[in-house]
């Protein structure tokens, strides 16, 4: 199977985006090329035979615990907001979201 | 007592229990220290008033005869982890200024053994790194230098600071994290000891997380037995980590028999890199001898999905990064950039976090969101995970055989210059973790420990790898080694 594909800098600006990480225009071209050489590195998994493998979801064989659906923590609104660039009248504050 | 800071954990506590010092001389010992050892850029938070006050806690406990097991010991925090009150920024600028809430599991588990805090140590940003390179703080340098030459190395990564640390004795021990490797190439290139438990083991709540099924905290120590008594106080489980093993942890230094004879140590075939260099390869059948002098039974094994096991964590370890990193937003802590006129919530995001995250972390959590992308899931995410299960198998097939712990070298090479990588290929520095990240993608316990040393007279390590759950015997068997290797150098103080 064939699954590396070169990554062009059209390709590499829609990957920034969509981690919301900005990335100059003249940068894109490096970025693309250090994409290829990890994906490049990447690409030899293409060779495992991996026919009727289950993808891994848990290292370790374990039943997540559960515990009685209550309330266990809360009422800290100061703590939480303590360390935020900006919080007003006890909530984050953001730039304008909605038009 | 002179030069206090040198103590092992063992020492000192043995000494404080007999009277002979005082957690507040250990301290002092260790704050002089720190503050003699600019140069090496390990401690990046210092928390003497802390570490006094703790002190004198300490003090006060052994004299009334209520000494835990780290009661009065004065360590080092890796900068990873949450610390009420004290800057815990995981060496990355989008974290400046945060003042966690709130104090790790780990971190208070050691405060409740009665350890002493004498600050946070440099690290690769948010553990993305093998040389502490890609630190807010500038570079962490080893203590050691090759023989003749002054030019600064690595202590390597991510637990650098931790690492140079310990082997310069700043400290008397350190915790560290390790995702693919981060506490035991460290470890092997300063001469120290690290060990990473079984996944589960520690708690990870209030550790900053990079990748969450393969991050685990560990101790960076100066022996075998220090690593013992440190481990079993940093484990245990804990409600507010899911994942995290609701075992019993055992007594690991009462385990401490170094009796191997009859014990099958395996050594993998696949750990024979073309091009490895002589002396690492030469550190290897040392180190076999050693095993089978003293009594082990030494078995040829093959692990034959090894040369994947890089390759997959380059595409699991930057998924879930690129998910865990995605709440540095500039929302809730950390680094918010300054925003032009006209900029919506979207340019605040973008531009925070390219201020915020340098240049590997924006890599890794770029490749990341690649991988996870709508249709290179299954290509990349999804194989990645398949081939991550083969290479647990390939272990569980050989423990099946009967094999007790595996043993390898821990590092391709020993600590290299800092800057020598800089014009290399990202590829080429994660060739560091070859020997160490099966360990984390199999979920194994795994210990790096100093056995012997590199032509220019640098640490060279080797790592012993356990069953799950089994860090008892694993520290045993590394023990024994240890004693036979009598690895006793230290670096020649020049900072």
């Amino acid at each position: 199977m064939e699954m590396f594909m070169s990554i062009d800098e059209n390709t590499a600006a829609r990957v920034a985006k969509l981690a919301r990480i900005k990335v100059e225009p003249d940068a894109l071209p490096a970025l693309a090329e250090e994409f290829n050489n990890i994906l490049g590195f990447i690409e030899q998994l293409s060779e495992v035979d991996v026919d009727g493998v289950e993808p891994m979801t848990s290292v370790t064989p374990q039943r997540l615990k559960r515990r009685e659906d209550v309330v266990t923590d809360g009422d800290q609104q100061d703590r939480v907001l303590a360390n935020a660039p900006d919080a007003r009248e006890g909530f984050f504050a953001v730039p304008k979201v909605v038009e | 007592m002179t030069d206090l800071n040198k103590l092992s954990l063992a020492e000192a506590r043995d000494a404080l229990r007999k009277g002979e010092t005082t957690s507040k001389d250990l301290t002092e010992a260790c704050l002089k220290a720190i503050d003699g050892a600019g140069a090496l850029n390990a401690f990046v938070h210092r928390t003497p008033e802390i570490a006094m006050e703790q002190a004198a806690e300490a003090d006060a406990r052994i004299k009334q005869g209520d000494a835990p097991a780290m009661c009065g010991l004065p360590i080092g925090i890796k900068d990873l982890f949450c610390t009420k009150g004290v800057p815990s920024q995981a060496g990355s600028r989008i974290l400046e200024g945060f003042l966690p809430e709130y104090e790790s599991t780990v971190s208070q588990k050691l405060k409740d053994s009665g350890a002493v805090m004498l600050g946070k140590l440099n690290m690769d940003e948010f553990a993305m790194g093998s040389s502490n390179e890609t630190s807010v703080y500038g570079n962490a340098v080893n203590p050691w230098r090759r023989a003749g030459d002054t030019a600064e190395l690595t202590p390597g990564g991510s637990s650098g600071g931790s690492a140079a640390a310990v082997a310069a004795d700043l400290c008397l021990a350190a915790t560290g994290t390790d995702t693919g490797g981060s506490i035991r190439q460290p470890a092997a290139f300063t001469g120290t000891v690290g060990i990473k438990p079984t996944y589960g083991r520690c708690s990870r709540w209030g550790i900053v997380a990079f990748a969450s099924s393969l991050d685990q905290a560990g101790p960076m120590t100066k022996t075998v037995r220090d690593a013992a008594i440190m481990l079993e106080a940093m484990c245990g489980h804990d409600a507010k980590d899911s994942t995290s093993a609701d075992l019993a942890v055992p007594d690991f230094e009462a385990a401490l028999t170094g009796d191997i004879r009859g014990k099958k140590i395996g050594i993998p075939r696949e750990y024979r890199m073309d091009g490895m260099p002589e002396e690492i390869d030469k550190l290897w059948q040392d180190g076999i001898a050693m095993m089978k002098d003293a009594g082990a039974e030494i078995v040829d094994i093959s692990l034959p999905h090894t040369k994947y096991a890089l390759p997959a964590y380059y595409v699991i370890a930057p998924a879930e990064a690129s998910s865990n990193l995605a709440r540095y937003d500039g929302v809730r802590f950390g680094h918010r950039a300054k925003l032009d006129h006209g900029d919506g919530i979207t340019e605040m995001y973008e531009k925070t976090r390219a201020e915020g995250f340098g240049h590997e972390v924006q890599r890794r959590v770029m490749v990341g969101t690649y991988v996870l992308s709508a249709g290179f899931y299954d290509a990349y995410y999804n194989r990645a995970r398949k081939v991550r299960t083969l290479i647990k198998k390939d272990f569980e097939d050989v423990f099946a055989q009967g094999i007790d712990s595996i043993l390898t070298p821990a590092t391709p090479s020993a600590a290299f210059g800092l800057g020598e990588m800089k014009d290399a290929d990202p590829v080429a520095m994660y060739l560091n973790d070859v020997f160490t990240v099966t360990v984390n993608l199999a979920g194994l316990p795994g210990v790096a420990l100093p056995t012997g040393q590199s032509a220019t007279g640098l640490p060279l390590g080797l790592q012993l790898i356990g069953r799950p759950w089994e860090e008892a015997e694993l520290l045993s068997s590394a023990y024994a080694l240890e004693r036979a290797a009598g690895f006793v150098a230290k670096p020649e103080k020049w900072w």
